[in-house]
């Protein structure tokens, strides 16, 4: 068997392994999205020092195109809801994946992907915080 | 091989429980069913070109990167221009996480290192062609030093990964 045929081997392997998770991935990410609508979010939000956390949590929850959360995320400022709170709500959207996490497990490891969802949403709310303490003094 | 087919039918497991819940939903809300099909389509529909490259590299890496070699290179790349390779692939790199994964976990037996990868994922935050449109809605001095702090914490993520995973030499 020739390197072309090989690689062709391997590279089919690796999409007939991954065709269902895609998918189960891709269906419960829809299936989330449509559950909760941006009505629904803004309620939960209380104005406490909680927000930030509860901000961070939805967008753990949530999974799909960076510009939406940012769409949401100036929905969010409109609200009148707090800037470290729409922060770390934009970058959990993005760096962590509840609803993923199926998949990443599968395909990454379960001490990988538990640590790197942990990590990343602690992070999302330290760089929050950062970020709203920094443009405060420059 | 016992492991491998055993991966394999938990993704066809995973699969068929989403089956069976959105099987559900058609006798109980269809409204939500409705809703969820049509996001999916609409999902499925704009990230098939990004799969046909993701397995294009796939293809690309299987032909020309020999596994030992690999190996080798990405063992050089824990150095600060592995950091800064995968910084840049990750700010490069568009489409929904997931897709990404097989990408990685091929390269990963291959002997990436885990905290290069945890690198590669959290600066999938920052999208180029997206910067605009953070400027417009959270203004310059944000998007600046978000930008730099998601960089910075990318790299703290990763050697915290690489520390608490222990990659297998």
């Amino acid at each position: 068997m020739n390197n072309i045929q090989l690689a062709t081997k391997k590279t089919f392997n690796n999409i007939k392994q991954t065709f269902p998770t895609l998918i189960a991935i891709l269906l419960l990410v829809s299936l989330v999205n449509s559950l909760l609508t941006k009505e629904i979010i803004s309620n939960i939000f209380s104005g406490t020092i909680l927000d930030p956390i509860i901000g961070a949590i939805i967008g753990s929850i949530f999974a799909g195109n960076p510009l939406t959360s940012y769409i949401i995320g100036g929905e969010f400022i409109n609200y009148g809801i707090n800037m470290i709170t729409v922060t770390a709500f934009i970058l959990t959207w993005v760096t962590v994946g509840l609803v993923q996490f199926p998949a990443e497990n599968l395909m990454l490891g379960k001490k990988f992907a538990f640590w790197r969802n942990i990590l990343s949403f602690l992070s999302a709310i330290t760089i929050a915080i950062l970020i709203n303490f920094t443009m405060g003094i420059i | 091989m016992k492991i491998k087919n055993l991966e394999i039918e938990n993704n066809w497991l995973f699969l068929l429980i989403m089956i069976i819940i959105y099987a559900t939903l058609s006798i109980t809300n269809t409204t939500i069913l409705n809703s969820s099909l049509s996001f999916f389509t609409i999902t499925l529909y704009q990230i098939i070109p990004t799969l046909i490259i993701i397995f294009s590299l796939i293809f690309v890496f299987n032909l020309i990167l020999d596994t030992k070699n690999i190996v080798k290179w990405l063992g050089h790349l824990n150095k600060k221009r592995g950091w800064a390779i995968s910084i840049f692939a990750g700010i490069l790199s568009h489409g929904p996480i997931y897709m990404w994964y097989p990408l990685l976990s091929d390269l990963k037996e291959k002997g990436m290192k885990s905290g290069l990868i945890a690198a590669f994922l959290y600066n999938r935050a920052i999208k180029i062609p997206l910067l605009p449109i953070m400027i417009y809605y959270f203004g310059l001095k944000f998007t600046i030093l978000l930008t730099f702090f998601m960089i910075l914490f990318s790299i703290i993520n990763g050697l915290l990964i690489e520390k608490i995973v222990g990659d297998k030499k």
